[in-house]
């Protein structure tokens, strides 16, 4: 019905799509003009509504796209240079593809805003700065706006300006307390977090650069609608150009999807607060990598060979994050890991070919891990209130604290001094469950379907990598399993769990919404007959832009079963050992126990930070003190500038002021004035003040003159 | 008729008397006298032209001459009478305080 409407009447949805961009930019600059009087309440009303619009516009892009049967529609917008013959529109791009992301950016991001109105509330109280609160939500709106000016972009070039402008965002949120670090001894951590993900991320913008060179170079366009599919598919020439522009690529991908090697800067930008963490770092921002090469989808599948190269940096990361994730006690720190592994999920699915399973596994992982996140954010929350009531906190049932106390080192987040919360704070229990499943990949729940579909088709094509991502996928379950028995069940370790109190509704609802699309998310993509909406819908861009039929592997008990098999006897092992003797106050890990050195190595993520620390930080410092000491000080300034300009020019000067100026120049005017001086004395001899001289004399000059006149 | 070449012997002998005044007498009333000496033999000698070439313009200029002479006989006696105050004295050698 609406349908019909929107294609009969004649007005253009698609003439709304700019606003996705302009509705959080107007958001934010109504926080940043008015909003330094207003509560928080109305700063909090101003941001998530801001995104919530977007996301109705989103919708109507939707609506839109099916009056236009999937055709994909480009909005030119403004040109943004014209040199020439050369010209740079910035025109939004409406494809199956980008609404997929416009929707999941908006839908999950509007969720998150209102989860930040309350989680902030705290926040900025904990941090003893409430002016920040609206920092916070600037910061947010402007992230969306830079989403959604990514994921609409007709060009490389527009997509890179989002992904850099989210790549600052990123940075501004991971160092959102820069000056506040109240429980660690660094004063620095977060923003030092920050420049880490700035600078890991640069790597992989020079690779994403080179890409856009060398693509510009070959094939005279940025554009996607020019590039693909005639551009990419005719092109006859050097296949060592798609290697060079798909690994350049690749590598911008490791850098924002934090792939090995750069995913390093993903873990430690859990130091931005919890609702960033489930927004940028887990739902969006990193998943721009995903997006990227299903965009990309005819470059990547331009050369034969291509593809493993994707799936292996993919299936590798998904590995070894999951190793690491088992071995960290922070609740954060666990998710950080999960998600790194999940996106090598994605990228190993695109990288294979598949990539409407890649981006259906990056939507559902949308729902589940922010869901997971805001429920890890309100799991802290709760301890932190336990530990540290605020106001409306639970004077009733705990004393307060001794100014002492709140002093004392204690870490809300370190899941070892939590325990049995499902009792104090049964709404996250709940809804964490909800994405604690779906991430564990059971049945029903959206995760089963989209990873199902990711091992399905990794079996048919790469054996290999389905083996790497299934021993991931065991090691997912595990670790979750850990953390749910660590976390909610046995007894409370620390005082502050035993007094943990649920989070506020603005905080609660929005876990409500995200529970119910992890549970029930995965449906979109039924993978049986009269199924494969999603995928058949997504499919449709991808299959224009290749110019090839995707191919739709049907489902295979042969996948499904074993994995859940796996996911349920990974959660059986995680009771043995976490579950049947909950952990005490202060006891020892007892994985860290049976497993010794490798649960250390896991804890320290495999020393990753300490290698590149030895290989790339290290020597890189040395350089730069070698430059800034022997180059820059003792030979460019001690040398150079010192011995070669300094003390040259002072001989030269010395050099003008005594010879010249002294021996010459003042000699010449000290000359004339003694010059002038002693001519002056003979003369004055002349002035005899007898004024019969001068007439005598005028008489004599007239004569002299007359004579010469007459006589001449 | 007198001939011309009496008039300019005459003027010639007149302006050297006045010059010969003007450079030996110290008394500056004299000097004073001389150089109205002098101009009146440029006068004379103006008018013996005029009249032997028949052209007047010598007479008016002999007219702005005396002019002149009645201005400078003013500013004359003028400075003559401030000196003698200040000095006591028309001897023109002892007003010599401009000496180098």
């Amino acid at each position: 019905m609406l349908l019909s409407e929107a294609t009969t009447t004649g007005f253009d949805l698609f003439s709304l799509v700019p606003w996705i961009v302009f509705i959080p930019v107007i958001g934010l600059l109504v926080n940043l003009i008015f909003g330094r009087k207003w509560n928080e309440r109305i700063i909090g009303i101003v941001a998530s509504s801001a995104v919530a619009l977007t996301f109705v516009v989103s919708v109507l892009q939707l609506i839109a796209l099916q009056g236009n049967h999937h055709e994909a529609h480009v909005v030119p917008f403004v040109d943004w240079l014209s040199i020439g013959q050369f010209h740079l529109p910035w025109e939004f791009r409406v494809d199956t593809l980008s609404v997929t992301m416009m929707l999941v950016v908006s839908g999950v991001g509007t969720l998150i805003h209102i989860y930040a109105t309350g989680y902030m509330w705290f926040d900025v109280r904990y941090k003893e700065d409430l002016k920040s609160y609206r920092r916070f939500f600037i910061y947010m709106n402007l992230f969306i706006a830079m989403m959604m000016i990514l994921v609409s972009g007709n060009s490389y070039l527009m997509l890179f300006v989002g992904w850099e402008g989210v790549g600052l965002c990123s940075f501004l949120l991971i160092g959102f307390w820069f000056d506040r670090n109240p429980d660690t001894t660094f004063g620095d951590k977060n923003a030092f977090a920050g420049k880490k993900a700035f600078v890991a991320n640069r790597v992989g913008d020079f690779g994403f650069l080179m890409a856009m060179f060398l693509t510009f170079w070959n094939f005279k366009t940025l554009s996607f609608t020019e590039l693909f599919p005639d551009a990419v598919a005719h092109y006859s020439g050097d296949p060592a150009l798609i290697w060079w522009i798909t690994g350049f690529m690749l590598l911008g991908v490791a850098g924002k999807s934090a792939q090995i090697p750069l995913f390093v800067w993903l873990p430690d930008a859990m130091a931005g607060p919890t609702p960033v963490s489930a927004l940028i770092h887990a739902a969006t921002m990193v998943t721009a990598g995903v997006y990227l090469v299903t965009r990309s989808a005819p470059i990547f599948n331009a050369v034969e060979g291509v593809h493993i190269m994707v799936a292996t940096v993919g299936a590798a990361t998904a590995l070894f994050a999951a190793t690491i994730a088992v071995g960290q006690h922070d609740i954060k720190k666990v998710l950080a890991y999960s998600t790194v592994s999940q996106l090598g999920f994605m990228v190993a699915a695109v990288g294979m070919g598949a990539y409407v399973a890649g981006m259906f596994h990056l939507v559902t992982h949308a729902f589940f891990k922010a869901l997971l996140f805001l429920g890890a954010g309100s799991v802290i929350l709760a301890v932190e209130r336990g530990h540290h009531p605020l106001i409306g906190g639970h004077e009733d049932e705990h004393e307060p604290h001794d100014d002492e106390d709140h002093h004392e080192l204690f870490d809300p987040q370190d899941m070892r001094n939590m325990g049995g919360l499902r009792k104090r704070i049964p709404w996250t229990y709940w809804t964490y469950m909800m994405g604690t499943f779906a991430l564990m990949g059971l049945p029903i729940f959206a995760g089963f379907w989209s990873k199902d579909e990711i091992l399905l088709d990794a079996k048919l094509e790469y054996p290999v990598i389905y083996w790497v991502l299934v021993v991931a996928a065991f090691l997912t379950a595990f670790y979750m399993g850990r953390q749910v028995w660590l976390v909610f069940f046995g007894k409370p370790r620390h005082h502050a769990s035993e007094v943990a109190k649920e989070s506020p509704w603005s905080m609660l609802v929005p876990l409500l919404v995200l529970a119910f699309l992890s549970v029930f998310g995965g449906f979109m993509n039924w993978p049986f007959e009269g199924g494969h909406q999603f995928g058949h819908w997504l499919g449709y861009t991808i299959e224009k832009a290749t110019g090839h039929a995707l191919h739709v592997p049907a489902f295979d008990w042969g996948v499904a079963i074993p994995a859940t098999l796996l996911a349920l006897l990974a959660i059986g092992i995680s009771w043995l050992i976490y579950g049947r003797n909950p952990l005490k106050t202060g006891q020892q890990d007892p994985l860290e126990k049976a497993l010794g050195p490798i649960f250390k190595g896991m804890h320290n993520k495999w020393y990753v930070d300490e290698i590149y620390d030895f290989l790339i930080l290290r020597p890189y410092q040395k350089l730069a003190k070698f430059f800034a000491e022997t180059l820059d000080w003792n030979i460019w300034h001690d040398w150079f500038h010192e011995k070669g300009i300094r003390d040259n020019f002072q001989k030269f000067t010395r050099f003008l002021a005594d010879p010249i100026d002294l021996g010459v120049i003042d000699r010449i005017a000290n000359g004339l004035a003694s010059t002038v001086k002693n001519s002056g004395e003979i003369l004055s001899r002349l002035q005899t003040g007898f004024i019969r001289n001068y007439a005598l004399s005028v008489f004599f000059g007239v004569v002299v003159i007359l004579g010469y006149l007459i006589f001449r | 008729m007198v001939p011309l070449s009496y008039y300019v012997a005459l003027s010639a002998i007149l302006f050297a008397l006045g010059a010969l005044g003007v450079l030996t007498r110290r008394n500056t009333i004299i000097i004073f006298m001389s150089i109205e000496l002098m101009l009146n033999s440029a006068n004379l000698l103006f008018v013996a032209f005029a009249r032997s070439f028949g052209d007047v313009s010598g007479q008016i200029f002999v007219f702005f001459v005396m002019a002149v002479a009645a201005a400078e006989v003013a500013v004359g006696l003028a400075l003559i009478v401030a000196v003698f105050r200040n000095k006591h004295t028309i001897n023109i050698d002892e007003v010599s305080g401009l000496k180098g």
